[in-house]
């Protein structure tokens, strides 16, 4: 025990620097998980929590009733619909935007690069006001801008399934840049030899992108999938803000759900186990990501 | 060979029309947002709507202050921004210890550390809130900032930048007698400039749009976030879209204006992060 400590003495400063840093990750992150667990097969609310001993032990209570709560499953199924339509067109977005600002080297392409990536780095909760008052059905842009090609107004937050499109549609406008960023850094590493090669061998442009250019992104890309498609799966921000997940919990999250029950409802292990189904969503969708990325990783 | 030179020129034509629209695209948000917080309130509502505000007003903006209370919001903004610099140098710290120093239980530690960006923030706000409210820091200042002070992305970039400043640099201060503190704030922190600048970028933009956390655990208006307090705002004058335009100007003008500055950075922050 003694030369432990001695040791210790002895070789302190590392352990100091990294003691303030590593103290908040233990207390605010790694105790926490293990604690949800716990807190999950409990009943705690809010009552609970004033006095302890009216938590009780409930089992599998929660994962039971929450497989069986229609509201949950309605989050569930709309957090599937967001990830289903909303990952593939961030990344075919991001990756057109970045080949075509790649395309060029003058000034113009360095202004537009900024310009796309500016929604990426503002507030979620100003967009989120900003593209509301743009979706109002009476008052907004984009129902007059449809009113002068007399197109009748859209109720685009006012319909289940147009309001998920809606809050897609603005969530891939703020996504866009920071993975566009990440496809041009891959596109600029590409060294220029395989290009040569390409046009030796009498390859045309776009045999050249679908051999050449797109696989050799597929780093960028699988780096690009799993990071959105975390994202997705934690979709908050703009149902909270926007829709407050309603028409008739149309538009209802998840991690909406989750926050709702935990701290509007104080039904805190509901909520608890909730959000382990949540992660257990985000391992297994990592696991397969990782499964595809090995199958095609020849290249 | 001439009329490919041409094709050429007339490609990159295209190519920059295309960008030009999506450009418009993508501002018209913005755009929309900058013109309509400067008209009054019937003006707003026009149908059709005016594109330049007609009688350009401050009034939204004096109201955000005179009646909402923004000047608390924005202070408290502040304060998290001012705090999150300590945190930055927290993980500054522990970024140089796993780059630059051998110690037992190094390797499990650090893979620790990473291992914690893999939780969504769902899965531990419950119980952090639970552990805040037994240390009685639910709906404090305190409560809001100290879960955010260390980021393990943040430990992790400051690891790999400070992997590259040589050994022996730092075994000459050690000889001339520099005690391990001097050497990290003196030698380290200047060599790792680059680094921190764009950490304290990420950080301020981080931390000036944090909502989440302080939603949860600032119960009161006086410790609102503007985020927080744009969101209330919007719940209680729905239709005042003038006013809510102009809270969210408040909030993104300072970020974009920063973007602008020091844009540089913060793409390179993003490429040099080790995402090669």
């Amino acid at each position: 025990m003694g030369d432990i400590f001695k040791y210790l003495y002895k070789n302190r400063y590392p352990y100091i620097f990294i003691a303030p840093a590593l103290f908040i990750l233990i207390s605010f992150s790694i105790v926490p998980i293990v604690l949800a667990f716990g807190i999950s097969f409990t009943d705690i609310n809010l009552r609970g929590l004033a006095d302890w001993s009216r938590i009780s032990f409930v089992g599998l209570d929660n994962y039971i009733s929450l497989l069986t709560d229609d509201v949950f499953i309605k989050s569930v199924l709309n957090t599937l619909f967001y990830v289903i339509i909303g990952v593939p067109l961030v990344i075919v977005c991001s990756m057109g935007t970045a080949l075509l600002l790649n395309y060029g080297k003058n000034r113009i392409f360095t202004v537009f690069r900024a310009v796309y990536y500016m929604p990426s780095i503002t507030n979620i909760v100003a967009v989120a006001v900003i593209w509301g008052f743009l979706y109002n059905t009476h008052y907004g842009l984009f129902n007059y801008l449809l009113s002068v090609v007399n197109i009748d107004a859209v109720p685009w937050l006012e319909q289940p399934t147009i309001a998920k499109l809606s809050l897609i549609a603005l969530a891939v406008w703020k996504g866009l840049g920071l993975n566009m960023i990440i496809f041009l850094a891959a596109l600029q590493g590409i060294p220029k030899e395989y290009y040569e090669a390409a046009k030796i061998d009498g390859a045309n442009r776009w045999q050249t992108l679908r051999h050449v250019t797109i696989p050799l992104l597929s780093f960028a890309t699988f780096f690009v999938t799993i990071t959105t498609l975390i994202g997705w799966l934690q979709f908050f921000e703009e149902p909270y803000v926007m829709t407050n997940g309603g028409p008739l919990d149309g538009t209802l999250s998840m991690a909406l759900f989750i926050y709702r029950n935990g701290f509007q409802l104080s039904e805190m292990g509901y909520a608890a186990a909730g959000s382990f189904i949540l992660f257990f969503f985000i391992i297994v969708a990592t696991i397969v990501q990782f499964k595809v990325r090995k199958a095609d990783a020849d290249y | 060979m001439k009329s490919k030179r041409k094709y050429k020129k007339l490609e990159e034509i295209l190519i920059t029309l295309l960008l030009i629209a999506g450009g418009v695209l993508v501002s018209i948000p913005f755009l929309w947002m900058i013109f309509s917080s400067f008209k009054p309130a019937n003006e707003v509502l026009a149908m059709p709507p005016t594109l330049l505000p007609e009688n350009p007003t401050f009034e939204n903006y004096q109201n955000l202050f005179t009646n909402m209370s923004f000047g608390i919001y924005l202070r408290n903004t502040l304060i998290i921004v001012l705090f999150s610099f300590i945190g930055l140098f927290f993980n500054g710290m522990a970024g140089y210890a796993f780059a630059k120093f051998n110690f037992k239980g190094k390797e499990p530690i650090f893979y620790t550390v990473l291992a914690t960006m893999m939780i969504p923030a769902q899965v531990t706000m419950i119980p952090v809130y639970l552990i805040l409210n037994q240390l009685g820091l639910t709906n404090t200042m305190a409560g809001i900032i100290l879960p955010g002070l260390a980021a393990a992305f943040s430990i992790f970039l400051f690891r790999q930048f400070m992997s590259t400043i040589p050994t022996d640099l730092i075994e000459a201060a050690r000889l001339d007698g520099a005690g391990e503190f001097r050497i990290f704030f003196r030698l380290i922190v200047p060599i790792a400039k680059p680094i921190f600048a764009v950490q304290a970028i990420l950080t301020f933009i981080g931390a000036w749009n944090s909502f989440l956390w302080p939603l949860i655990i600032a119960s009161d208006q006086r410790l609102y976030t503007l985020s927080v307090g744009l969101s209330l705002l919007q719940g209680q004058h729905a239709s005042n879209f003038g006013l809510q335009m102009a809270g969210a100007a408040f909030m993104v003008v300072p970020i974009i204006l920063i973007f602008a500055f020091f844009q540089k950075y913060i793409i390179e922050g993003f490429t040099m992060s080790g995402l090669k």
